[in-house]
């Protein structure tokens, strides 16, 4: 009993934290630009299938990883650059649809470029199970969780001790306002482009060698990343890293004690339940403080 | 009100901290520091700015009044950047600053206090004000955070609280602390004394007042007429988008038509 629900709360919250980075990126973008970004899934694909690639071509795991997270955070650069800038000012929804089509564009240049098949990554350190009352945790869980940790730390420090950090906190509160005190706001939208995509490669990177990859896998890691954030408070950090964890949490208890086929499905139905009762999240009462 | 800010007299040595200008005293020139030649600027369809012609000289407080609705607002906006213009110059210190990005203009020394406050909310008051010291050197900051505290002692109580939980005034104090903190070279302050009670307008007005007698180029944009021209060398009036007049400030006191029209006399 203890020992299968340890092993739920394991797989749990290691896919967790992969939605956690995953919704810390939407919460970066949305902030910074009120832009919902949809493309934010292919980063994930993209910091996986990108390690496997690099890996493969004989680069040392590290550096391969380092790249796998530089390449994605320069596509989301140019997703701005490109996709976003251009259209400024324009609906919400119309921005919605540009970040969905852009992410139609990665997924089909990934599926030419890796072609349609799964891949692994080797895990960091060895496949050795470790024993926890019974339930299995694999090294790479550990792994999964301390760099997410670290990764929210980071952010975390980054945001309340660094005046660049609060510069993309005023840029986000008012732009504006940001503008007057000298503050390049364009700079910061890179910025924010820049960190959620590197944020979402880093979670996709970590949790591969656990689920394999594919060209296609973002999409429904992109969606429940969404979720998380959602449930969160859209815009939260915090909100983010907890709606992440606790949606890897209900989706593997509900795969566990009702069924594995409505893993996927069980999200969606949270995100209707959030949207009905509480359509401002977790934390999302802090937003009223924006001004 | 006492203030610690009045330039000295001797000449200043060169180690000596300047006051929150950063205008030093020998780049005086016959050139104005700010000349707007022509200036028209549109929200859509609708023209705010229809040519508007300005100029201050350094050290020079200029008061920009007119009612509802004239375009002052509009102006000081184009003048930091954030407004697009259709037509028209800009000049700052004798360069064409009409097509710099704000962030730009703002490092070369045009710095303002919104209208509305426009405070960061979330953040802390004293991270408020380190943003507005976001394009200075970091030596500087710690002093002339000092200097902001003691310009407005409440804000020095407050720092750690966030901004948003300030009152009006409180955060009218702030956005020009804000504003200060960037070292202006040319300080643009939109209504700093929209929606105070009467003790707290005094009290912003008295800050200005010192902050001109330190020597600071200013551009007053204001509701309260009176107040501004009284306190300005000189004065432009707005009506619709244009400059309807201009003179001294004591000159537009006197005349009567501004006494009908802005005045209530
Ligand atoms: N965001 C906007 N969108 C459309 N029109 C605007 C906008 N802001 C101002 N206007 C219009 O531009 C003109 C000038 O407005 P502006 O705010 O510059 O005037 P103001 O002199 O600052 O007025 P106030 O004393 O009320 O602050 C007005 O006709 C106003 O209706
Ligand atoms: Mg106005």
């Amino acid at each position: 009993m203890l020992a299968q629900f340890l092993q739920f709360l394991f797989s749990g919250i290691t896919v967790g934290a992969t939605y956690a980075l995953a919704a810390l990126g939407f919460t970066l973008i949305y902030n910074a630009s009120n832009v919902i970004n949809f493309a934010q899934g292919e980063f994930i694909m993209l910091g996986g299938m990108l390690a496997v690639f690099f890996a493969q071509s004989g680069l040392p795991l590290p550096a391969a990883m380092l790249l796998a997270i530089l390449v994605p955070a320069g596509v989301g650069v140019l997703i701005e650059k490109l996709a976003i800038e251009p259209v400024k000012g324009a609906e919400t929804v119309s921005l919605i649809i540009i970040t969905i089509g852009a992410s139609l564009v990665i997924r089909g240049l990934a599926a030419v470029g890796f072609g349609k098949g799964t891949f692994s990554l080797p895990a960091f350190s060895g496949e050795t199970p470790i024993d926890v009352l019974g339930a299995t945790l694999m090294p790479q869980s550990l792994w999964v969780l301390g760099v997410t940790a670290a990764a929210v730390g980071a952010l975390w420090y980054f945001f309340n001790y660094s005046l660049a950090g609060k510069a993309m906190l005023a840029t986000a509160c008012n732009r504006m306002a940001a503008q007057l005190v000298g503050i390049d706001t364009n700079g910061v939208l890179f910025l924010s482009f820049a960190l959620s995509a590197g944020m979402g490669a880093l979670g996709g990177i970590l949790i591969a060698p656990l689920t394999l990859t594919a060209y296609d896998v973002g999409v429904m890691l992109g969606l429940k990343g969404f979720v998380a954030a959602v449930l969160g408070g859209l815009g939260n950090g915090l909100g983010a890293v907890v709606g992440g964890l606790l949606v890897g949490l209900i989706e593997a208890l509900g795969a566990g004690y009702i069924s594995s086929a409505y893993k996927d499905a069980i999200p969606f139905v949270l995100i209707l339940l959030i949207l009905f009762f509480m359509p401002r999240g977790l934390f999302g009462a802090r937003l009223t403080e924006r001004v | 009100m006492e203030i610690t800010l009045s330039r000295s007299a001797a000449p200043m040595a060169p180690s000596a901290p300047l006051p929150f200008s950063s205008d030093h005293p020998a780049a005086t020139g016959a050139a104005p520091l700010l000349r707007v030649e022509g200036l028209t600027s549109a929200y859509g369809r609708i023209q705010a700015l229809k040519g508007i012609s300005l100029e201050l000289r350094r050290g020079e407080t200029v008061a920009l009044v007119g009612a509802n609705g004239a375009g002052k607002t509009t102006f000081l906006r184009a003048l930091s950047g954030v407004q697009p213009i259709s037509s028209g110059r800009i000049l700052f210190d004798g360069e064409d600053i009409s097509t710099l990005r704000a962030d730009k203009r703002m490092r070369r020394g045009i710095c303002q206090s919104p209208e509305g406050r426009q405070v960061f909310g979330p953040l802390s008051i004293e991270d408020n004000l380190r943003l507005g010291a976001y394009t200075q050197p970091r030596q500087q900051v710690a002093g002339d955070l000092e200097r902001v505290y003691g310009l407005f002692p409440v804000l020095a109580e407050k720092r750690r609280m966030p901004a948003g939980t300030l009152s009006g005034g409180q955060q009218q104090m702030l956005a020009i602390g804000r504003a200060l903190m960037g070292r202006p070279r040319l300080l643009l302050l939109d209504e700093p004394s929209m929606g105070l009670a009467p003790l707290l307008v005094e009290e912003v007005f008295a800050v200005v007042k010192a902050l001109k007698a330190e020597g600071m180029s200013i551009v007053l944009a204001e509701q309260n007429a009176f107040a501004a021209l009284a306190l300005a060398d000189r004065g432009y009036v707005l009506e619709t988008g244009t400059v309807a007049l201009e003179g001294s400030g004591t000159e537009l006191i006197g005349n009567e038509q501004v006494r009908s029209a802005y005045l209530g006399m």
